[in-house]
């Protein structure tokens, strides 16, 4: 990994300084987010001790003073930092070729249930990426799903998602 | 002599056929998941967690302990055949195990691994039998300003151990401890901090998170370093294993110092991964053929392993007696004893003896049987590194999707656990610290509960936490550790201004 965060000759989508600062300000973001919602619980000691939002409070309030540090040593002090690439334009890529596809993935296992897009995903996968024939990935994914549903539907009953808009493998008496 | 009889009674709980063939199913999972990028025992137990809800609570937690032991294991094989440490503490294995395998010297290499790792856990365990059930009768005194010394101690050590920032150590920790209060609150029975979103009424669960940032996270690395798997060929011989035993009693010494660092940092949460490194440091240090390490030394092998599972093991000494995780992977199997209504700490010796015996006993039997199993079939597990990751990475994704949604049958949670993966990526990368904000998720509510009982005893005042010599104590070490990063850069200074 170090090889690619180290690497400042190749086409950078992003500098470790900038996302140091991102991440801070996300950090910042959260804390103030629990800040806001621990002092409409009441962040006060009550008349039977502490209120709900003590606790969460000073959580908030350790958050903010920690990122605002780290905020402050990516923007002021790190400056050589911003040659330094997070990730490069291919390696991006490679990272965005499963991360989008798996958010598809989990948006049909809420739609359509988890053995229909297991199955979609894992042959498209094997065929774009690993340029596999569709016999294998077929045969491959269709496998992994139906082990899944004899692992944990049939043999330990552990039901899993058959999907909240329509289900697909109704007609096999998959309820 | 107590401790004795009782592990023999936890010999008979653990020994019964149906326990015994989980044992090795447990391992032989385990190892599979230590072996394959992508998964890790925290998130490969969290995934299987949900296969072990209809077994009764001993035979379970015996199987998901035993994938913990076949996971240590696991990380071994790709580091000495593949040059890919398959779990982080197993970075240091690939220093000199990789060199041998090169040299031809695979199966010696792999064998000095596994019984340095048996050895290492071995200790460990002996350990936990003698000292967990002292060490728990001591917490039966514990009040709450105790109890949250001990939680800050374990948390302040994640601030003072860890080599990268400390600011972002804590930030990371906070952002656990802030994703735990969400939901409930469990003392007043408030919503807190779910703004109108039913959905986060069940709030963060830690199983999510671990199969997120460990499965997900990682897998997004593997993908951009573009794995491609070219390994040594694996065979082990008997004759090979009856050789390399007969060398490896030559490094007692080193064996020796590295189960002590091990177990040592095991119990404080310093974990698996600096404890290798710490071993491997100091063996070549001691050693007389120190520079040669690097090149293929069998010592280099058996320094890190032995390290890594005295303290893979002896981070179960605080779970058991304390109720306190020393690892992510701790923290995972704590999850599973809560889900059987089984509350780890310092009572769940005198409420649950034969819980508790069971599991010790099932260590000693999990670790022989993990040995037993690696020593077989490492041809077999090598063969899994060599299907091709455009199947691999879909399939895991596959996985821990379904371990994400069992956790509470919700796809929302399948969401998060994208959400995790994400951060986990990001975190990796930018050396936030994994670890100390999956045990602030998972030790959150019960730090706070201390937390809010010691200052309901005190009035409010912080004073509670310095009331006597003990808690005086713990605290003391634990703002020490705090401020340990500070401490050590102006001792730093003071030194080189003297040089």
């Amino acid at each position: 990994m170090s090889e690619h965060t180290n690497n400042s000759n190749q086409d950078s989508v992003i500098s470790v300084r900038a996302m140091d600062i991102i991440t801070a300000i996300v950090f910042l973001a959260i804390g103030l987010t629990v800040m806001v919602g621990s002092l409409k619980l009441g962040a006060s000691w009550g008349s039977d001790g502490p209120e709900a939002g003590y606790f969460p409070f000073y959580i908030s309030l350790i958050i903010m003073l920690s990122s605002t540090v780290t905020l402050y040593q990516a923007a002021i002090v790190n400056k050589k930092k911003k040659t330094e690439s997070f990730v490069d334009r291919e390696s991006f890529k490679q990272v965005m070729a499963v991360l989008l596809p798996a958010i598809v993935f989990v948006l049909g296992v809420q739609l359509i249930g988890i053995y229909v897009s297991s199955v979609f995903y894992i042959a498209i996968f094997m065929v774009w990426l690993g340029k596999y024939p569709l016999w294998k990935a077929i045969a491959v994914s269709v496998g992994v799903s139906v082990a899944l549903y004899l692992m944990f539907e049939f043999w330990f009953q552990v039901p899993l998602p058959h999907g909240s808009w329509f289900n697909p493998l109704e007609f096999l008496g998959v309820q | 002599m107590e401790e004795i009889n009782a592990l023999f009674s936890g010999f008979a709980v653990a020994m019964t056929p149906f326990n015994l063939l989980l044992m090795l199913v447990g391992v032989t999972l385990g190892v599979i998941i230590g072996v394959l990028p992508g998964l890790g025992g925290a998130n490969g137990i969290a995934i299987l967690l949900p296969l072990t809800f209809t077994m009764p609570p001993t035979s379970a937690i015996i199987m998901l302990s035993c994938i913990y032991w076949g996971a240590l294991f696991g990380g071994a094989i790709t580091s000495v055949l593949f040059n890919i440490p398959g779990e982080p503490w197993s970075v240091a294995t690939t220093f000199d195990g990789y060199p041998m395998a090169r040299n031809g010297k695979a199966g010696e290499a792999l064998t000095a691994a596994f019984t340095s790792s048996f050895v290492g856990a071995f200790v460990a365990i002996v350990m936990i039998t003698f000292l967990a059930p002292l060490v728990a009768k001591f917490a039966l005194q514990f009040g709450p300003p105790e109890f949250f010394s001990v939680y800050l101690l374990t948390f302040c050590s994640f601030v003072g151990m860890n080599k990268g920032s400390p600011f972002k150590t804590i930030s990371a920790m906070m952002l656990g401890f802030a994703l735990a209060t969400v939901g409930m609150d469990t003392v007043t029975g408030q919503l807190r901090l779910t703004f109108g979103n039913p959905e986060l009424m069940r709030g963060f669960d830690f199983l999510i998170a671990v199969i997120g940032l460990f499965g997900i996270g990682e897998i997004l690395l593997s993908m951009e370093e573009g794995l491609a798997f070219q390994g040594a060929a694996a065979k082990i011989r008997g004759k090979v294993v009856l050789e390399t035993w007969k060398q490896l009693p030559k490094y007692w010494a080193t064996s020796l110092r590295s189960c002590l660092i091990g177990c040592w940092m095991g119990i404080t949460p310093g974990g698996a991964t600096p404890a290798s490194f710490m071993a491997y440091g100091v063996a070549k240090r001691v050693s007389k053929d120190g520079d040669k390490f690097g090149t293929g030394q069998m010592e280099g092998i058996v320094a890190p392993e032995t390290a890594a599972h005295a303290a893979g093991t002896s981070a179960l000494l605080p779970m058991l007696s304390l109720g306190i995780p020393g690892s992510p992977t701790a923290a995972v199997l704590l999850g599973g004893l809560l889900i059987w209504g089984l509350q780890p700490g310092p009572l769940l010796f005198v409420e649950k003896p034969d819980f508790v015996w069971g599991l010790i006993a099932s260590m000693y039997l999990g670790n022989l049987a993990g040995l037993f199993v690696v020593l077989t079939c490492v041809p077999l597990f090598a063969s899994i590194l060599r299907i091709p990751f455009s199947i691999i990475a879909p399939v895991i994704i596959v996985i821990c999707a379904v371990g994400a949604y069992t956790v509470h049958n919700a796809t929302f949670d399948v969401w998060l656990m994208l959400g995790f993966g994400i951060l986990g990526y990001v975190f990796k990368k930018l050396d936030y610290p994994m670890a100390p904000m999956v045990l602030a998720l998972v030790l959150g509510d019960r730090a706070e509960d201390s937390f809010r009982q010691s200052m309901l005893i005190s009035q409010g005042s912080l004073d509670v936490f310095f009331s006597n010599y003990l808690v005086a104590g713990i605290s003391s070490i634990a703002l020490l550790l705090l401020f340990w990063p500070l401490i050590g850069k102006f001792v730093g200074k003071k030194k080189a201004a003297a040089a």
